[in-house]
C-alpha cells in the first residue's frame, strides 16, 4: 500500500514536471507546476515530515507560484505562445542531462552506502515531526531564528526602498 | 532549553539592530532636510555598540548553545566592522543630500549589514554563520540599488542581486554537505567527527561547494568576475563598504570556518587555496593596469588584496592568521580612504569618475590628492606605510611555512600593482589640467573620516608592534 501510495505520487510528480515543460501556455505550466509541487508534498508526508510538506504547500504552491502568476500576466502571453519551444541550445541540454542521468542510474545502482553519512544528533522524543521543528527552533537554534527575523526586517525595508513610487 | 542564555555575549550585535530599528521607527518624525540626525544616530549606536564590545574584551565564553563565541577574535573584527561603518556613514552623509536620495534606509541597512557582518566573526556554528551572511548580503543588495533613477545602479544591485543569490545557493548547499558528513554544524564537533572518521567523498563535495560560496563573497578568482560591474555601478560609499566590510566578514568567517571546524583537512583545502591566492591576485592586478575608470581600477585592486590576505591563509601558521587580521584592518582603512576621495571629487552625479578627471589637480587640491596619494602608495605596499607592514607580516608568514614560490609570485604582482597605483599619482601630480578645473567642495564629515583613515595607515606602518600584538592574542582563540 505504501509503495502504491509512493509510485503513485512520484510518478505524477514526473509527469506534472515534464508537462510544465511542454505546455505552451506559461499559465498552464505555472497550473502544472501547482500540481509537481503538491506531489512532493504528498511524498514529504509520507516521509513523516509533515511541517516540511505543509511548509512547502504554503510556501511553494501558496506564496512562490502566485508571484510567478503575477509576473506571467505582466508578459503577453499570446506572444509567448508562439515563440519556439525548443531551445537552440538543445545539444549541449541534452549532453548535460545524459551527464546526470548517467550519475543518478550509477547512485540508484550503487545504493544508500555510496556515501558514508553520520546519524544526526538525538532528537527527543515528541509526538511527531512539528514538534520536533518547533522546539529546535525555541532552543537549540533561538539565536538564528532571532537573527532570521532580522534578515526578514532588512528584505522588507529593502523591497519598499526600492520599490517606492515617489520618495519625499 | 539551552542554558548559557547570555543576552551580554552579543550585546553589540543587539545595540547595533536596535539603533538600525530605531532609525527606521524615528524616520517618520523627521523633516527631509534633517535625515543627517538619524545617520549621526547611527554613528552614535556604532560608538555605544564599540564600547560594549571593549567592555567584553579579554572574557571567553560560548553562548546560546554553542551558537555563538565571545572571545579575543569577535572582539577585534567587531572593532574593525565598526569602524568600517561609522567610515561609511561619515561618507555618505554629504554624498546622499548631493545625490537626492537622502533616505534613512541607507543609515538602517548599513546598521543592521553591520549586525550581520559582527554575528559572522563570531559565530562558531554554520548556521548562525549563515544567517548572519545573508543578513549582509541582502542589506548591501538594496545599498548597491539605492540610486533609483540612475540606471548604473541598478544594473549593479541586479548584478549583485542574482549572482549573489546564486552563490549563497552554493554554499548553503556545501553547508548542508557537511552536515550530511558529520551530522552537526557546531565548528568543534565537525572537527571531531571529521578527525573521527577521516575525509570522505561527501566532505571532498562540501568543501569544494563551501569553498566556492566563499569564494564569490569574498571575490577571489575565478568567482570575481561580478566585483568590477557592481563596484562601477553602485553608490560610491557603498562600493567602499563592499569592498571592505563585507570582505572583511568573509575572511573572518573563512578562518574560523578553515581552522576551527575543518583543521585537520588542512592538506584538503591548502593547496587549492594557494592556487587560488596566486589566480586572485595576477587576474586583479593585470586587469588593473587597463583600467581607465577610478572605480573599476579599486575594484581590481581590492580583487588583488583579497589574493595577498590569501597567502597569509595557505601559510597555516600563527603569524599568518593574525597578517590576515593586520592587513583587513590595513586594508579597511586605506580603501575606505582612497573611496573617500572618489566620493568627493566625483560630483554630483558621479559624473568625475575617469582617471583623466583627476589631470593636474594635485596642487589646486593639495588635502584631497595628498590623502589619496598616501592610501595610493600603501596600497602599494611602499615602507612606512600600513600596506607595506601588512604585506611584509603575511609573505613572512608563507615563507616561515616553505611557501617561498608563492611569495616570489605576490612580490612580483606587488611591482605590478605599482604601476597602475603610481599612474593616478602621475595623473594628479604631473598632467596639464583640463581647461576649467572644477571646483569641490570638502564636507566636514568626510574630511574627519579622510584624516583619520589617513591617520591610521600611518600609523600602522610607522608604529605596527601594538597592533599585530593585538592581532596574534586574537588569533589564539581560534588555534
Amino acid at each position: 500500500m505504501e509503495q502504491l501510495i509512493f509510485y503513485s505520487l512520484a510518478g505524477a510528480t514526473v509527469l506534472f514536471g515534464m508537462l510544465v515543460v511542454i505546455a505552451r501556455n506559461p499559465v498552464h505550466s505555472a497550473i502544472f507546476l501547482i500540481g509537481a509541487l503538491m506531489c512532493i508534498a504528498g511524498l514529504y508526508l509520507q516521509m513523516g515530515a509533515e511541517f516540511v510538506g505543509g511548509v512547502q504547500i504554503l510556501v511553494y504552491v501558496g506564496g512562490v507560484m502566485v508571484l510567478f502568476l503575477f509576473v506571467i500576466m505582466l508578459v503577453n502571453v499570446r506572444t509567448a505562445e508562439r515563440v519556439r519551444q525548443l531551445s537552440p541550445e538543445w545539444k549541449t541540454a541534452l549532453l548535460l542531462a545524459g551527464a546526470l542521468s548517467v550519475e543518478l542510474v550509477y547512485l540508484v545502482l550503487k545504493g544508500p552506502g555510496v556515501f558514508a553519512t553520520a546519524a544526526p544528533e538525538a532528537i527527543p522524543a515528541l509526538q511527531g515531526n512539528t514538534q520536533n521543528v518547533g522546539a529546535a527552533l525555541y532552543t537549540k537554534y533561538l539565536l538564528p531564528f532571532e537573527i532570521a527575523s532580522v534578515l526578514l526586517l532588512v528584505a522588507m525595508i529593502g523591497a519598499v526602498a526600492l520599490a517606492r513610487s515617489r520618495m519625499d | 532549553m539551552p542554558t548559557d542564555l547570555h543576552y551580554l555575549a552579543i550585546l553589540p550585535e543587539i545595540i547595533t539592530a536596535a539603533t538600525g530599528i530605531a532609525i527606521m521607527l524615528l524616520d517618520p518624525f523627521t523633516a527631509p532636510q534633517h535625515k543627517g540626525r538619524l545617520g549621526w544616530l547611527g554613528v552614535a549606536g556604532l560608538l555605544a555598540a564599540g564600547v560594549a564590545g571593549a567592555a567584553q574584551s579579554g572574557r571567553t565564553m560560548t553562548a546560546f548553545g554553542g551558537m555563538v563565541q565571545l572571545d579575543s577574535y569577535s572582539v577585534f573584527f567587531r572593532w574593525l566592522f565598526f569602524g568600517v561603518s561609522i567610515g561609511t556613514i561619515l561618507i555618505s552623509l554629504q554624498y546622499l543630500k548631493r545625490e537626492g536620495v537622502h533616505h534613512s534606509e541607507f543609515y538602517a541597512l548599513v546598521l543592521f549589514a553591520t549586525t550581520g557582518m559582527s554575528f559572522m566573526a563570531a559565530s562558531v556554528d554554520l548556521i548562525l554563520m549563515f544567517i548572519g551572511l545573508e543578513t549582509v548580503a541582502i542589506s548591501t543588495y538594496v545599498l548597491a540599488g539605492f540610486k533609483r533613477s540612475d540606471p548604473r545602479s541598478n544594473e549593479s544591485a541586479v548584478k549583485y542581486f542574482i549572482l549573489g543569490a546564486f552563490s549563497t545557493a552554493v554554499l548553503l548547499y556545501g553547508i548542508a554537505f557537511l552536515y550530511g558528513q558529520t551530522g552537526s554544524t557546531r565548528f568543534d564537533r565537525v572537527a571531531e567527527a571529521l578527525s573521527a572518521q577521516g575525509p570522505s567523498a561527501f566532505f571532498l563535495v562540501g568543501l569544494a561547494l563551501l569553498l566556492v560560496g566563499f569564494g564569490f563573497k569574498v571575490a577571489m578568482a575565478p568567482f570575481h568576475v561580478w566585483t568590477p560591474d557592481v563596484y562601477e555601478g553602485a553608490p560610491s560609499p557603498v562600493t567602499a563598504f563592499l569592498a571592505v566590510g563585507p570582505k572583511a566578514a568573509g575572511f573572518a568567517a573563512l578562518v574560523r570556518v578553515l581552522y576551527s571546524a575543518l583543521p585537520d583537512m588542512e592538506n584538503h583545502w591548502g593547496d587549492v587555496l594557494g592556487l587560488v591566492a596566486v589566480l586572485t591576485m595576477t587576474v586583479g592586478n593585470v586587469a588593473a593596469i587597463t583600467q581607465s575608470n577610478i572605480k573599476r581600477l579599486l575594484a581590481y585592486s581590492s580583487v588583488a588584496h583579497a589574493g595577498y590576505l590569501l597567502v597569509g591563509l595557505v601559510a597555516r601558521n600563527e603569524l599568518g592568521i593574525s597578517a590576515v587580521l593586520y592587513y583587513a584592518v590595513v586594508y579597511a582603512l586605506m580603501n575606505l580612504g582612497a573611496f573617500t576621495v572618489v566620493v568627493i571629487w566625483s560630483g554630483a552625479g558621479e559624473t568625475r569618475v575617469h582617471l583623466s578627471d583627476y589631470a593636474g589637480i594635485g596642487f589646486r587640491y593639495p588635502f584631497l590628492t595628498g590623502c589619496l596619494s598616501l592610501f595610493l602608495l600603501s596600497l602599494i605596499g611602499i615602507p612606512a606605510t600600513g600596506g607595506f607592514m601588512g604585506k611584509v607580516f603575511l609573505f613572512a608568514a608563507a615563507v616561515q611555512s616553505h611557501h617561498v614560490g608563492l611569495v616570489v609570485i605576490a612580490v612580483l604582482n606587488s611591482a605590478v600593482s605599482a604601476y597602475y597605483y603610481l599612474r593616478i599619482i602621475v595623473i594628479m601630480y604631473m598632467q596639464e589640467p583640463a581647461a576649467q578645473v572644477p571646483s569641490v567642495e570638502i564636507p566636514v564629515p568626510a574630511a574627519v573620516a579622510l584624516v583619520l583613515a589617513a591617520l591610521g595607515t600611518l600609523l600602522t606602518g610607522l608604529y605596527p608592534s601594538a597592533l599585530l600584538d593585538l592581532a596574534s592574542r586574537s588569533v589564539l582563540a581560534v588555534r
